[in-house]
């Protein structure tokens, strides 16, 4: 080993504080680059490989009911490749161990063979057997959630009457991997399920005896989608078509496709801030150093080393930070990664999703990073070139400062003296306080990104679920029934009040432009569900007219005044122009509301219901349940308590370990910035400050001097910090915007309380391990070393 | 003969170095009486600093015993020590370890405000002869004068004892002289004991009494008969 690398191993052993600082930070950023990219990287993939193995159709479509003659026709469709037609129905299920009823949608599968498109991953048990009428396969969301297995009988109200239907084995399907009903937002696996059965059995007891009322369609390389969609729905209108759809349209894709490109988007972002940190910290190390060790380098310069091989070696201290910084981050990464994917698959299901860590991506994480270190080394590396060796090996002459803000102010009377240092020494280095503030402000504002998920679903959850939809149940009827069904439900045990709802299956078209919806009318005389804007604000239903969700409203490109054209895809498909009445700034989904007689007038129909919301009292639920899961005409049943619960327990899994990672992270960040800056002072002003306490100042006076400085920065960085949070989860939530959902840019004072303490505490910290240093200096021994 | 501030009594200190042990004092004793000026001459790591540290509560005897008036300094906790040199001593060192942010005024009024009874902070530097350059910061000052303002700091908050270590060893003979002045002005006007601490014989000259060590040991004690005013000293 040459005399200089021994030089720099005694120099890391000696900074192991410092090296191992900036390591972490660095560490942070690989790992948060291999967790984010990677995930995003094993999902992109998992979602290619489940598509294409187990051909996810391109192409949706479902109607009333069309008669299997029909299939030919389509097929020749121009860029069509291969049709399924299916039957898919939703029934009240009786699962056992579960209070509520649940709904199950039962979709249709061949006896013979396996499906052609939408094919099944068996995960356990078998296929069904031909012949056997109950067997079914169920989907392993719901069979999880419910913890049934393979043999299993649940109940299910088929054709009117109960029957038992036996699991014979648990399945995934491509079109499931996000296994929501109908346009929630969040899953609730436990209520909700999926279920195939033979489509002989399923035909008969539906009417759909030699006809579907599903169809999925895969285009044939090149063919036009827009060009399918539309010939697709001329054909099945006069079979009560409700409009065909592509993938970018098919909720489960819709769901994944967004968390991918958000995953692809966090995944540049988090890691760069930590790279931006960990460049600025060598910077500030390695310039001390190469400032406390300049006769160091007069003298290897005067030896005849060149300004490359001194340079290096100070470049040493970089790259050991990437070595140290790759070897934590790249386990880490991966580690947290694969906890990552785990809780993928409690949202999405794929046959295999393996958090698989390229080596691709890992070379390029620790280049990147070894680049960005290089370039926080450069300005120290350029004066170590620039040092002159005759001059390196003078004694430095005193820092230079010049009066500060306070006395151009005239303020110096008001100031006290150990002040008046601490502002001297931030103006004296302007860019340096700058940056170091803005890299606590960042830690302070990952803190609040962090918990600011939190918030959002908190506020989301108080406007949608409490303010909104204040119904304790809520029942879907089969088929629409007279508005006297009202007063039935009214008569059902447990039940106070019931609140009809109509639902309407419908077209809008505006111009050219037109969107699938479900038109919801509501009851004047509405309590319970209300149209509640992201401020709690009701909105009014006039008694004509429609109103929008704002989202909606921006697709069809309509504001209120408007006329728009609906195209009813139920009944009689009336065709009718409709004035938009308002719009609503809400936060999930793009809704339709109308007055319930307006939307019956719409229909030609008398006074109809598609249900109703119930409140309902909670001692004698249970007993409502039960009748519900008996009454046939009943097809869905929604507790709000429990989908709440439900939806509770799965976000506080997936928030808490990214939160607690963002904590620890940014508290890393933190750290590294106070306790660097503060050893650096340390080193810098040792002298003046041992020359005081020989005067007599104590620790604790020599402290304050020391970390005062400090103490500002985080101080400055924390209001900076809550900006610069508010700012970055103003433009996540502009990102993230879609038309499932908007996040509401809410950030609880609580969030911004936390990420202060959090900051606070870190620096406080790492202040007392500096202070701690301060304690041990030995007075004689710096008096005597001259730098 | 007046009862000394100073009594020192069998001091030996041994620093350890790895495995061996170093005896920078070996058993010295001696007296400081009010206002003298005094300075200790010896030749490099014959023990000076060391003997003038543990008289200024930096540091502590290893045997034997240290009274500055009825404080022992022997047994003295870490804390003790700082009250001691807060409310009593003055250090001036080779290097003069100012404060650079802070100007020459404000070096000197820090100290001030840590002091029950301190000298005016003006006062002090024109007893230096920098009333000229009140405002100026270190990196703004010469060596010499970065010196005054030093002592002028160390005074400041009028101590009973000034320790200096070489307060010289940095300049060339005319600033050296100047900063000679000002000690010796100050041990007159404040009456404050004064130990100088030199390898320069000439110095010794301007004492009161000057102390020889060698190897850890007060070899010789002199009474100067006729002190020599510094302006006349050269090197
Ligand atoms: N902290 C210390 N650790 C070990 N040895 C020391 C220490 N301080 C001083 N010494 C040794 O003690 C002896 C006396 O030192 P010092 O009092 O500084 O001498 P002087 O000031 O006369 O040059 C020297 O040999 C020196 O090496
Ligand atoms: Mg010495």
């Amino acid at each position: 080993m040459t005399a200089l690398n021994k030089k720099l191993l005694r120099d890391l052993w000696r900074m192991r504080g410092q090296l191992l600082t900036v390591a972490l930070v660095v560490a942070c950023g690989i790992a948060t680059y291999v967790t984010m990219r990677g995930s995003y990287e094993s999902i992109a993939n998992a979602q290619r490989e489940y598509y294409s193995k187990y051909h996810f159709a391109d192409v949706f479509a479902t109607l009333k009911r069309a008669p299997n003659s029909l299939e030919p026709s389509i097929a020749a469709i121009p860029g069509v490749s291969s049709v399924q037609t299916r039957i898919v129905v939703e029934v009240t299920l009786d699962v056992p161990g579960l209070q509520e009823p649940a709904l199950g949608r039962l979709v249709s599968i061949p006896e013979h063979g396996t499906p052609s498109l939408n094919d099944l991953c068996i995960r356990r048990g078998r296929y069904i057997e031909p012949g056997r009428r109950d067997e079914v396969l169920a989907s392993e969301a719901f069979a999880n959630a419910n913890r049934l297995d393979v043999g299993a009988t649940i109940g299910a109200v088929i054709n009117g009457r109960w029957e038992p239907l036996r699991i014979v084995g648990i399945a995934l399907s491509p079109e499931y991997v996000y296994e929501i009903r109908g346009a929630e937002v969040f899953p609730d696996n436990k209520r909700f399920g999926v279920f195939w059965m033979s489509r002989e059995a399923l035909g008969p007891a539906f009417n759909m005896e030699g006809g579907f009322n599903d169809i999925s369609l895969a285009l044939s390389p090149g063919g036009s989608e827009a060009e399918v969609l539309s010939r697709l729905d001329n054909l099945l209108e006069p079979y009560g078509g409700l409009g065909a759809y592509g993938r970018i349209d098919q909720v489960s894709n819709r769901f994944l496709s967004d968390e991918i490109v958000q995953d692809r988007i966090t995944g540049i972002f988090i890691p760069t801030i930590f790279l931006a940190v960990a460049a600025f910290l060598i910077h500030v190390v390695l310039s001390r150093l190469v400032h406390t060790q300049r006769n160091a380098i007069g003298l290897l310069k005067a030896f005849g080393f060149s300004n490359a091989s001194v340079g290096l070696h100070y470049l040493g201290f970089a790259l050991a930070a990437v070595l140290l910084g790759t070897l934590l981050g790249v386990p880490l990464g991966i580690w947290l990664g694969r906890g990552l994917s785990q809780l993928y698959q409690d949202f999405f299901r794929f046959p295999e999703l393996r958090f698989v860590p390229t080596l691709s991506m890992i070379v390029s994480v620790v280049a990147i990073s070894g680049g960005a270190a290089c370039f926080g080394a450069l300005s120290a590396l350029r004066s170590v070139a620039a040092l002159p060796p005759a001059e390196a090996m003078q004694p430095e002459a005193p820092a230079r400062f010049r009066p500060g803000i306070a006395e151009r102010l005239g303020l110096q009377r008001f100031v006290p003296l150990s002040a008046r240092m601490i502002l001297r020494n931030l103006e004296r280095r302007p860019w340096k306080a700058m940056l170091s503030t803005l890299g606590l402000a960042l830690a302070g504002a990952i803190l609040i990104v962090g918990f600011y998920f939190y918030d959002a679903i908190e506020h989301l959850v108080r406007v949608e679920f409490q303010t909104a939809a204040r119904e304790d149940v809520g029942i879907t009827f089969n088929e629409p029934l007279g508005s006297s069904a009202r007063y039935s439900v009214e008569r059902l045990p447990g039940v106070f009040r019931a609140e009809p709802f109509r639902v309407v299956a419908a077209r809008l078209r505006f111009e050219h432009r037109s969107r699938r919806v479900g038109i919801l009318g509501l009851a004047d005389d509405r309590d319970m569900r209300r149209i509640v804007d992201r401020d709690f604000h009701v909105v009014d239903l006039p008694p004509n007219g429609i109103v929008l969700s704002a989202s909606l409203s921006k697709i069809l490109g309509v504001s209120p005044g408007d006329t728009l054209t609906i195209e009813v895809l139920e009944g009689e498909r009336p065709v009718r122009p409709m004035i938009v009445a308002g719009t609503v700034e809400d936060l999930i989904g793009t809704s339709a509301y109308m007055d319930i007689h307006a939307l019956n007038r719409l229909m030609r129909e008398g006074e109809t219901i598609s249900g109703a919301y119930l409140s309902v009292d909670t001692l004698v639920a249970p007993k409502l349940y039960s009748f519900l899961k008996q009454t046939p005409a009943v097809s869905g049943v929604n507790v709000r308590e429990a989908m709440l619960q439900s939806f509770r327990d799965t976000i506080a899994r997936s928030l808490g370990i990214s939160t607690g990672a963002l904590i620890a992270f940014a508290c890393v960040i933190a750290f590294g910035i106070v306790y660097n800056g503060a050893l650096i002072a340390l080193s810098e002003r040792a002298h003046e400050l041992v020359s005081l306490r020989v005067l007599g100042f104590t620790h604790t006076e020599i402290g304050w001097m020391l970390l005062g400085e400090q103490a500002i920065l985080a101080g400055v960085s924390i209001p900076m910090g809550f900006l610069l949070g508010y700012g970055i989860c103003g433009l996540l939530v502009y990102s993230m915007q879609s038309e499932l959902y908007r996040m509401p840019l809410v950030i609880s004072s609580r969030t911004y309380a936390f990420a202060c303490i959090t900051v606070t505490l870190a620096s406080v910290l790492s202040g007392l391990l500096i202070s701690q240093k301060l304690r041990k200096l030995d007075l004689i021994a710096v008096l005597k070393a001259r730098e | 003969m007046p009862d000394p501030v100073f009594h020192v009594r069998k001091v030996s200190k041994v620093y350890h170095m790895g495995d061996v042990e170093v005896h920078a004092l070996r058993g010295v004793d001696l007296d400081l009486f009010p206002g003298e000026f005094v300075v200790l001459l010896g030749p490099s790591g014959s023990g000076k600093s060391t003997l003038l540290n543990i008289l200024g509560g930096l540091d502590v005897p290893t045997s034997g015993e240290v009274y500055y008036l009825d404080h022992n300094l022997t047994a003295a906790e870490s804390a003790e020590l700082t009250r001691y040199r807060r409310e009593h001593v003055g250090f001036v060192f080779q290097f003069y370890n100012l404060i650079p942010s802070l100007t020459a005024l404000e070096n000197t009024a820090l100290v001030t405000e840590i002091a029950e009874n301190p000298l005016d902070s003006h006062e002090c530097l024109r007893l230096v002869g920098l009333e000229e350059r009140l405002n100026h910061f270190p990196a703004q000052m010469s060596g010499g004068e970065q010196q005054r303002v030093a002592i002028a700091r160390a005074i400041a908050k009028r101590p009973e004892v000034l320790l200096c270590d070489e307060p010289t060893g940095a300049l060339d003979c005319p600033t050296g002289r100047l900063v000679l002045e000002v000690l010796d002005r100050v041990n007159r006007e404040l009456g404050t004991i004064t130990v100088v601490i030199t390898h320069n014989v000439v110095i010794a000259d301007m004492a009161d009494r000057v102390i020889r060590i060698s190897s850890g040991e007060i070899i010789d004690i002199h009474r100067n008969e006729k002190k020599v005013a510094p302006s006349e000293l050269t090197w």
